[in-house]
């Protein structure tokens, strides 16, 4: 009915996070020496990951209403708003549907995050800093 | 369906995307988008299956044919994001070249 607006949610608070963490993370570089070298990926890479699987696949799915016909062009959008009955059952759905999509693609991405932080170690110790 | 449908564009595009020496295609985006709606359609396969049981696999021939074009014009829609936010963002500058052309 409606559960792409919960990870829609999400991804607007880890977007604001994002551009705040890129803020810092960029003063922190200006501030490094030259010999600086990357052993991590920087959190604000790895929150881009996050934002751009929540808006994509928000962005699908918002489509697969449309084509069921659960999102029209005109106020209120949803047409379970129109009645009570769907609207409280709209709810429970992003309760619980939208809240476990939401839930499970910041899962992987933790995976995703500690892989590739493992990736960045590994090849550390196949080619040593000089 | 529709998870499979998009599933296999998540996995084909992620391949594709491994074997480029360099992303000035901006293929990313459209693992992002194949990848975060496979997840998202996951779920909800999950769900419709903890309310059917088994009858969620005994779908109709017709039921299959519609969720396979909904999956089909997810891809369609997903190559129109990406290949939009390719030529606004131009990273080979092509647009540019060709738009300071007289």
């Amino acid at each position: 009915m409606a559960c792409f607006t919960a990870p829609v949610v999400e991804a607007v608070v880890v977007g604001v996070i994002e551009k705040a963490e890129a803020k810092k993370e960029m003063q922190v570089t200006n501030q490094a020496t030259e010999n600086h070298r990357i052993t991590k990926v920087p959190l604000s890479r790895k929150l881009k990951w996050l934002t751009g699987m929540l808006w994509g696949g928000s962005a699908l799915l918002a489509f697969e209403h449309v084509w069921h016909g659960e999102i029209t062009m005109w106020f209120p959008f949803l047409t379970a708003m129109s009645d009570p009955a769907d609207t409280a059952e709209m709810l429970h759905e992003i309760a619980t549907v939208g809240v476990t999509m939401a839930l499970l693609i910041t899962a992987v991405w933790g995976v995703m995050c500690v892989c590739a932080d493992l990736i960045l170690k590994r090849k550390e110790k196949e080619e040593p800093a000089v | 369906m529709t998870l499979l449908t998009v599933l296999f564009a998540a996995v084909i595009v992620t391949a594709v995307w491994y074997n480029r020496a360099d992303d000035d295609m901006q293929i990313v985006t459209l693992m992002y988008l194949y990848w975060g709606a496979s997840l998202m359609w996951f779920v909800d396969a999950i769900y419709e299956y903890a309310e059917l049981g088994t009858a969620f696999f005994e779908a109709t021939a017709e039921d299959m044919l519609n969720d396979a074009f909904l999956g089909l014009a997810a891809i369609a829609l997903g190559l129109v994001i990406w290949i939009v936010r390719l030529l606004i963002t131009d990273p080979k500058g092509k647009i540019k070249t060709a738009l300071s052309r007289k």
